[in-house]
């Protein structure tokens, strides 16, 4: 048994450890000692919690703990790096699950009806907002992960006076609520769950409103709720570990949500609140030119003859799991002594940063890929672009054409090199649905087919010469 | 049938280019053409007629032969009034041409039925300028002027300290910056001269510094800019001023290069007498428009030679053969790609390229053709003007932007006050760490690298599994008891967050390397 000083001490410790664990995040060099200042941070935690005199039931801890390593050693080992944004996703539901199963423990705990006054009510209120988020967390991040995973269709699912429905259950969970703080002892059991229901229908109905492309904010919004559903539990059982790294947790996810909508040039509101495509596309440019296309073996010829290389990487490139055969062709290109490097756009993938980590796993040098701010004065000089997979975020509407639905979003200026060749699979528009006029352009040429058969050809060619 | 490409060799003993090179003759082979060229074409630029039958072309022995075979002819220079009678009816010939210059030719071979095609002609809108010959070929004279003039100055360009003493960089100025220009700045900056450069043209000064070279202007309000990209005739004002600033540099400067030329016209006269006069004993003047009548007066076509006060005056610019027919094949080729390959070669009338610079078809000439705009400088003030909106508009953002944010500073403040006055103390505690926790994370956050976001999201869903705390702390004893059976579902599922996330943190970080 510790004494409650020595376990507060633990605790400021832990925080102070996972708070240095995000720092290390900074650069790649010092992300690995996060890891395990995060690792250290989570042990001190749960030990010095265990080894308080509060805690009972040290066997089923035992159990729950040892099931739950098995279940979280397996899934991470196993996890395929083109599946991280579902992995992402779903534990996400599991904090959310937690902090609605936390929430209503607390609220049947005998030790919280001794609260009188406004102690209760804040706490009644703390564990309504706790179990509120949790809930929403919940089954948004298990429809997200259903959407990511393929099983349920990834198109915004819209339906007229959805806002409507949304702002009445709102109103509904207040008056819910207001009925809640009265009941005494613990008969606002039947109003916590209704709203845990309603709360749980508005988190499906959140998701489902949202398109394939917007993925990666709701995905960083989810990680932001799964954050603050942490720190409303630690309000409501007065534990300041939690309440730290709930608000650390949430406010990376609220930034990330930040940079992911910056990158798409959309406010929060209208990624939340509207889906992409379905805004009509009134585009006042017409697009001139005309689409050329390119062999397998002249694509080998036109790098052959390049000195500098980038590569675009978009969704597609996961797909196909494109990422090996490229770093065989970029480990090729270097040993021709020309420069390659990779231009990643901030919403490429389904997950901030999901680029980073396949072409990470394919042996990619992480100095060779560059952020869309820094390839970009690049382009110019550069002789060939190879954009694998990738639509929209190197549309040149996005600058060119005010009427365009994306005009204002940041993009990679694929079509300043000197060539630009755009590996697909067909002239399907992308996910925001709508023409790419860089197909037209004059030093645009297209390569049909499967990126990963693409790049294993253009291989081919390139070591039988 | 397949269509014949033929290269006859140049008739002019100054020209060394030929239009055709190994390279460009596999080019046009995978165009779909079939290729001819005549023994020796390739002589007097480095190309033996074994390389080009390598290549793939047949050898032809005279040009009365590869005329009659061919129905596209390559040529450098136009054709003579001799090799135009050799030339049969119906048969297309890009070369230069100089159509405002040579009404004679244009009636020849329009009365011989011969498609010509001037390369010269080619409009500089920016799809042709991969097909623009002046361009390709005066990228080469810029640089080529530049090396030429620092042979007959015969000191350093660069300006050098050494144990013997200091010596002063050269000093080169560049009239004219289009191509040429540009390309004889570069060239003149990567030998360490200080470089200056005068237009007309307003819209290079940007072009010029960007090159690394001072922009030289007149006090007059007059931009030589025009729709056809060349620049025009200026006012006599202007001129008279012009003539000043050169006369001042001349004094000054070591070197100058002249590119100015007008498009079917004499060069304009840019330096006078006066000028080299001005000139320091051993100073070089290079003519880049000596073939059109030189900028320079005292300018001798295909001559060097030096003033009675020691300048040197150069009229004429070794071509840099091989690379010049390089280019000049390259650019025949664009064309030929252009205009259908051989599968589908047509003669388009609504190409604009095709429509300009083709100056005789089926027997009719079509010179002057219906000018074509072009201009740069429009949309370029248009940007002008656009960013010093958008400044404001950005000034007008900040504005907005301090005014809400101290609003909502107000609004906190008293909201904080609010909740001081209900809330218990112990309630007040943890919202201060909360509170204090957000700024953290916040600055900590915007430090993460975008690279490492999606680790950053895995070690947050690791983390964010510290709620097991709440779990553990609910876990009763006996095992009928709700809360256990709540805790413990909380317990197995929070740490499945703690360990997964954890280790596909490490997996993943793992896989970074330099």
């Amino acid at each position: 048994m510790i004494s409650t000083g020595i376990q507060t001490a633990a605790y400021l410790l832990a925080s102070i450890l996972f708070i240095l664990s995000l720092g290390g995040l900074s650069s790649q060099q010092s992300a690995k000692r996060g890891v395990i200042y995060g690792i250290v941070g989570m042990a001190i935690a749960i030990l010095s919690t265990l080894l308080g005199k509060e805690v009972e039931g040290h066997i089923y801890i035992i159990v729950a703990l040892a099931v739950a390593s098995v279940i979280g050693i397996t899934v991470a080992r196993k996890v395929e790096m083109t599946s991280m944004p579902q992995l992402v996703a779903i534990l996400h539901s599991f904090v959310g699950l937690a902090a609605v199963l936390v929430g209503f423990g607390s609220y049947l705990d005998p030790q919280t009806h001794e609260l009188m006054g406004s102690e209760r009510n804040i706490h009644l209120v703390e564990v309504y907002i706790g179990v509120f988020i949790g809930a929403v967390t919940f089954t948004g991040s298990i429809i997200a992960w259903g959407k990511l995973e393929g099983k349920i269709m990834s198109k915004a699912l819209i339906y007229k006076g959805r806002h409507a429905v949304n702002i009445l259950i709102m109103l509904v969970t207040i008056v819910l609520g207001v009925r809640f703080g009265m009941a005494d002892g613990t008969n606002g059991l039947i109003d916590l769950s209704i709203m845990t229901v309603l709360a749980a229908f508005l988190g499906v109905m959140l998701v489902m409103a949202i398109g394939g492309a917007d993925m990666p904010v709701v995905v960083s919004m989810l990680n932001s709720y799964s954050g603050w559903a942490a720190a409303a539990a630690g309000f409501m059982l007065s534990n300041d570990l939690l309440i730290v790294t709930g608000a650390l947790v949430g406010s990376s996810g609220a930034i990330l949500s930040i940079i992911m909508c910056e990158a798409m040039n959309r406010s929060f509101f209208s990624v939340i609140f509207g889906g992409f495509g379905n805004t009509s596309s009134s585009s006042s440019a017409k697009i001139e030119g005309e689409v050329t296309s390119i062999s397998h073996l002249e694509m080998a010829e036109l790098i052959q003859e390049s000195q500098s290389v980038v590569i675009v990487p978009g969704y597609g490139m996961a797909v196909a799991k494109a990422q090996y055969p490229i770093n065989e062709l970029v480990e090729y290109l270097k040993g021709k002594g020309k420069t390659v490097h990779f231009g990643i756009h901030p919403v490429a993938g389904r997950l901030p940063g999901h680029m980073n980590v396949l072409l990470a796993e394919a042996n990619v040098p992480y100095d060779i890929v560059l952020e869309m701010d820094e390839i970009n004065p690049d382009l110019p000089e550069t002789d060939v672009v190879m954009v694998i997979g990738a639509n929209d975020i190197v549309n040149p509407a996005a600058i060119e054409d005010t009427g365009s639905p994306i005009y204002g979003m940041p993009v990679i200026e694929v079509w300043k090199a000197k060539k630009v060749i755009v590996m697909k699979r067909s002239m399907a528009a992308g996910y925001a649905g709508i023409e790419n006029p860089l197909f037209y352009k004059d030093n645009a040429d297209m390569l049909y087919g499967d990126a990963k058969e693409s790049v294993v050809s253009i291989l081919h060619h390139l070591n039988n010469k | 049938m397949t269509m014949i490409v033929g290269i006859p060799k140049e008739l002019l003993p100054d020209e060394l280019r030929v239009a055709a090179t190994p390279t460009t003759v596999k080019r046009l082979l995978k165009q779909g053409f079939d290729v001819c060229i005549e023994t020796n074409a390739g002589e007097r630029s480095g190309f033996s007629d074994k390389s080009f039958q390598e290549a793939g072309a047949r050898m032809v022995s005279s040009a009365k032969e590869l005329y009659q075979l061919t129905d596209i002819v390559l040529k450098v220079q136009a054709p003579t009034s001799g090799e135009v009678d050799l030339i049969k009816g119906g048969t297309i010939t890009l070369s230069y041409l100089w159509p405002a210059q040579n009404p004679e030719l244009l009636k020849k071979l329009a009365d011989r039925k011969i498609n010509a095609i001037a390369m010269d002609a080619i409009p500089r809108i920016s799809r042709a300028q991969k097909m623009d010959v002046l361009s390709s070929m005066a990228n080469i004279a810029g640089y080529r002027a530049v090396i030429e003039a620092a042979n007959h100055y015969g000191k350093f360009l660069n300006g050098q300290i050494t144990a013997a003493g200091k010596v002063e960089p050269a000093k080169v100025l560049v009239i004219g910056a289009g191509v040429a220009g540009l390309a004889a700045i570069g060239a003149a900056r990567s030998l360490g001269a200080i470089v200056r450069a005068f237009d007309t043209r307003k819209e290079v000064a940007e072009q010029i510094s960007s090159m690394g070279a001072q922009f030289l202007t007149v006090e007059i309000e007059e931009d030589g800019a025009t729709a056809s990209g060349y620049s025009k005739v200026m006012s006599q004002a202007f001129i008279d001023a012009e003539m000043e600033l050169f006369r001042k540099q001349a004094q000054e400067v070591d070197i100058i290069i002249t590119t100015a030329q007008i498009p079917g016209r004499e060069a304009p006269k840019l330096l006078f007498d006066y000028h080299v006069a001005a000139m320091k004993p051993g100073s070089v003047i290079v003519d880049l428009a000596a073939s059109s009548g030189g900028n320079c007066t005292l300018t001798k076509p295909n001559e060097i030679y030096t003033t009675s006060n020691g300048v040197t005056v150069v009229g004429k610019v070794s071509q840099l053969p091989a690379q010049a027919s390089q280019l000049y094949g390259n650019n025949l080729c664009h064309l030929l790609d252009d205009m259908g390959q051989a599968k589908n070669f047509k003669i388009d009338w609504n190409d604009d390229v095709v429509k300009r610079a083709m100056v005789t078809h089926n027997g009719v000439v079509n010179w002057p053709p219906e000018p074509l705009p072009v201009s740069s400088a429009k949309p370029k003030t248009d940007t002008a003007t656009e960013m010093l909106a958008q400044k404001n508009l950005k000034e007008q953002k900040a504005k907005k932007k301090a005014r809400s944010s101290a609003i909502g500073l107000v609004v906190v403040a008293l909201l904080l006050l609010g909740l001081g006055q209900v809330a218990p103390s112990d309630f007040m505690g943890h919202f201060t760490v909360f509170v204090l926790a957000v700024f953290v994370g916040w600055q900590v956050i915007w430090n993460v690298t975008h690279a490492l976001h999606t680790p950053l999201m895995s070690v947050t869903n690791a983390i964010s599994g510290i709620i097991i705390i709440g779990g553990l702390l609910q876990m009763q004893v006996e095992l009928s008891s709700p809360m256990t059976i709540l805790a413990f579902v909380a317990v197995l599922v929070a740490s499945i967050n703690i360990v997964g996330g954890f280790l596909v943190t490490h997996r993943m970080l793992k896989m970074f390397r330099k």
